[in-house]
């Protein structure tokens, strides 16, 4: 009697245990890619987007796990213990793995996260709403240079993509603005629609994702966006500005160089599929291919912008 | 909206889907640590593969039966399956101290599949003017909000105010430690770098709940719930009964979850929270909040699964996620090549629609997989033996933290809270208040940051906190949700003095 009841709650335990490790398992033959930050996000849609095409391309499941805490450091900060053989795979994204580390000690370096290809970004857009009074980016710089401080711009996070595009662009077109973080590009999207702010810096994303509801009056591209033929770039106006937030993905460092060769081969691959670039194209985002060779030199360049910006608004020392 | 979109939800495969959806959620949703965006996400990779409205539908079930599913863990264990079942805890443990768990779990499933339908039927009929109320919401109310929230500090530890404020002050002050959201300042870390991620409201949760509960079940000889009526029979009469006679509280406990669902940055924790607050506000004399009394449940189950519905509309009316798994769920229709947003509704109407009735006809079948799972819930927790309850419950706990943020760390910070938790029971502090301020600090000092920074830039500081009309309604709430219970009893000491 007593072990028939502690035979059938031992099954029931199993039952559940395997319902729990569901959530943060990895089998045998599959990819585990981990998302340094939580569901939902676009380091999350992006990398479903890439799960579909990887299993249909190289006959193994991508299993995305996420590991977020502390703006994706407790990810970045485990990745190098983990093991190399190319069966685990991070996310990676820009500028935040510069400048967390150049805030503080975070548990792990720029130089440390061995990046082997960047596959995507999502480009810097001003975004007002469909009835604003501006309707070009000038009409912003007028009424910003006439009320300095007074033209609020929401945007997602501080010392971030979005943050770091204000602040540049301010220095450029000789304004002052006046930036609020907010908890990610949805919240920040909310808030420009509900009128709190005057415009928001966010990204194309947020354009193709509002549609008719909003109006960018520049994206930072070196071209147009295939979605939005009419919205000119910053360069097109006169202001140098290309660059958004990046997203890449890397490999623990104990990762031999061919295992690295593989994987910027097949996200390359990926990436070069017409349907994959419809999907990414539609959803707003701008495809990039910096594999592995050209890693080194776009992240010095990246670096040393991010820095020089960060450091002139003193967002780090 | 047409008839036709009924009919495509009630295809076999949509119906098998919601079925399945259901279960599963509620499975996933009644372990601590697995929440409802847990569940969804998980599941999201089946869903590929699906026609988009089948997807949503999948992931709406999944996700509406992991919010009442968060209910057994909180009645059963004192521990909430999910953060919305929290204020579930506060009457739904004692009412199964009392023998009664079957009762408290058949009401959860009553007012939860009630609340579902008041959201599902508002998504239905109320979208579009409903989204408006999302965008409204600005900063300073959400900072209004968490306040008004805040307030049930008073209600909760009536009798020994400081002590509930002193929680609610440790809890705030741990939800700052680590990486600021809004401002990445990296505070409170001492220099370590497991602090960097800051405390996880769930695994702590987890350790202040249900390891106290677990030391106390080691320590007692006794059985951990008392048995009073027939285990193989479920009171269903009776719990349909008792919920469906709190008519007022079910319907403003609805509205409730509707509304606070519509915000994004509140979520389901939020609105059961609000929920209880009203239902013990406007309590009858005769009703003990707090000692098993079935409208405390009723008030947060019903609230919580409205807030699915609710959280749909900005969701699909606005492309902004409401909650945490709406999110998710809008990352899966991106995936498919479904283009969200305002456009979603014009251009994807059918699917919208056909997503909308397989949400009810999954929240309607909740009624009868809630109440079967909901009897075998009960029946295992009082028959398993203690000598196996305890370690399985124990090894839940550690995988369903490690789980949140594949980290062990939360783990270790989950024990330490949790051996934390008990030493205070014994001196009469309740973990709610903690639980309470590590929830709503960060809402509260974002709102306030975003709100001060705004207003300051407009020269018009007081306006901005003081003068906008919804900011003064939630105010006046507040104090009157503050002063009254206290206005009341001095009424009746003096009436008792002379």
């Amino acid at each position: 009697m007593l072990i028939k009841k502690i035979a059938k709650h031992t099954a029931m335990l199993t039952m559940a245990a395997a319902v729990s490790m569901s959530a943060s398992s990895t089998y045998a033959d599959s990819v585990n890619y981990i998302i340094p930050f939580g569901p939902g996000g676009e380091s999350d849609i992006s990398a479903r987007i890439q799960q579909s095409f990887y299993k249909e391309k190289f006959g193994d499941d991508l299993v995305i796990s996420y590991k977020p805490g502390g703006g994706g450091a407790a990810g970045w900060a485990s990745l190098n213990g983990l093991n190399g053989d190319g069966q685990t795979i991070m996310g990676v994204n820009l500028p935040h793995i510069v400048i967390k580390p150049a805030q503080k000690d975070v548990g792990f370096t720029t130089d440390g996260i061995h990046t082997f290809y960047m596959f995507h970004y999502t480009p810097d857009a001003i975004v007002v709403v469909a009835d604003s009074p501006y309707q070009t980016l000038q009409d912003l710089i007028d009424d910003a240079k006439s009320k300095p401080g007074g033209v609020v711009m929401s945007g997602s996070g501080k010392a971030s993509a979005n943050n770091l595009a204000q602040i540049k662009f301010d220095k450029m077109a000789d304004i002052n603005t006046t930036y609020v973080s907010f908890k990610g590009t949805g919240a920040s999207t909310a808030a420009l629609l509900g009128e709190q702010v005057t415009a928001q810096w966010g990204y194309t994303s947020v354009g193709a994702k509002q549609g008719k509801a909003v109006r960018m009056l520049a994206v930072a591209m070196e071209a147009r966006h295939p979605l939005f033929p009419d919205v000119p770039t910053f360069k097109e106006l006169g202001y140098d500005m290309v660059g958004g937030a990046y997203r890449g993905i890397a490999l623990p460092s104990s990762a031999s160089a061919e295992t690295v060769t593989t994987w910027s081969n097949r996200i390359g691959e990926i990436n070069a599929d017409p349907a994959f670039r419809k999907k990414m194209i539609n959803g707003g985002f701008a495809l990039l291919d910096i594999d592995a060779s050209q890693m080194a030199e776009f992240m010095k360049e990246r670096t040393t912008e991010y820095l020089m910006d960060a450091r002139a608004a003193g967002l780090i020392k | 909206m047409d008839f036709g979109n009924f009919l495509a939800a009630l295809t076999p495969l949509n119906l098998a889907v919601a079925m399945f959806g259901v279960v599963a959620g509620t499975l996933i949703g009644s372990i601590p640590g697995l929440t409802a965006t847990m569940a969804v996400a998980v599941l999201v990779p089946i869903s590929f593969s699906m026609a988009p409205e089948t997807a949503l539908i999948l992931l709406g079930a999944i996700y509406t039966g992991a919010i009442y599913g968060g209910a057994y863990a909180a009645i059963l264990l004192n521990t909430p399956g999910t953060p919305s079942a929290i204020a579930t805890t506060f009457d739904g443990y004692p009412l199964a101290k009392r023998g009664k768990g079957d009762l408290a779990v058949a009401i959860a499933c009553f007012s939860s599949v009630f609340g579902g339908l008041v959201g599902a039927f508002a998504l239905l009929f109320l979208a579009p003017p409903l989204a408006s109320v999302a965008l409204a919401f600005g900063p300073v109310e959400y900072f209004w909000l968490s306040i008004f929230g805040l307030s049930l500090i008073a209600s909760l530890s009536e009798g020994n105010l400081m002590m509930g404020l002193a929680g609610g002050a440790l809890g705030m002050i741990m939800s700052t430690v680590g990486v600021a959201e809004i401002s990445a300042d990296i505070r409170l870390t001492f220099g370590s770098h497991t602090m960097i991620s800051g405390f996880e409201v769930v695994g702590a949760m987890i350790g202040l709940y249900c390891i106290p509960v677990l030391i106390d079940m080691c320590s007692t000889g006794e059985k951990h719930l008392k048995i009073t009526g027939d285990v193989a029979k479920m009171p269903i009469l009776s719990a349909a009964r008792i919920t469906f006679n709190s008519k007022f509280n079910l319907i403003r406990s609805s509205i409730i979850g509707t509304l606070v669902g519509i915000l994004p940055g509140a979520g389901g924790s939020v609105a059961g929270l609000v929920a209880y607050t009203e239902a013990k506000r406007t309590a009858k004399p005769h009703q003990r909040f707090g000692e098993g009394e079935p409208d405390g449940i009723i008030a947060t189950e019903s609230a919580n699964n409205a807030t699915v519905g609710g959280g749909f509309i900005p969701t699909l009316v606005l492309g902004i996620p409401g909650t945490p798994p709406d999110a998710v769920i809008l990352g899966a229709l991106m995936v498919q090549g479904v283009r969200t947003g305002p456009e979603l509704f014009q251009s994807n109407g059918s699917i919208v629609y056909t997503f909308i009735y397989g949400l009810l006809i999954a929240t309607v079948l909740m009624l009868p997989i809630g109440l079967i799972i909901g009897r075998y819930a009960y029946k295992s927790i009082v028959t398993i033996p203690k000598a196996v309850l305890v370690p399985t419950v124990g090894f839940m706990t550690i995988i369903g933290t490690y789980a949140i943020r594949n980290s062990i760390s939360d783990v270790v910070v989950m024990l330490c809270l949790g051996v934390f938790g008990w030493l205070i029971s014994k001196y009469g502090f309740s973990a709610s208040p903690i639980v309470l301020g590590l929830i709503l600090g960060p809402i509260a000092e974002q709102g306030f940051v975003q709100a001060w920074t705004i207003g300051a830039a407009v020269n018009n500081l007081p306006g901005m906190f003081f003068g906008r009309p919804l900011s003064q309604a939630i105010i006046a709430f507040t104090l009157i949700s503050l002063i009254l219970p206290w206005y009341l009893s001095r009424k009746k000491q003096i009436k008792v003095d002379t």
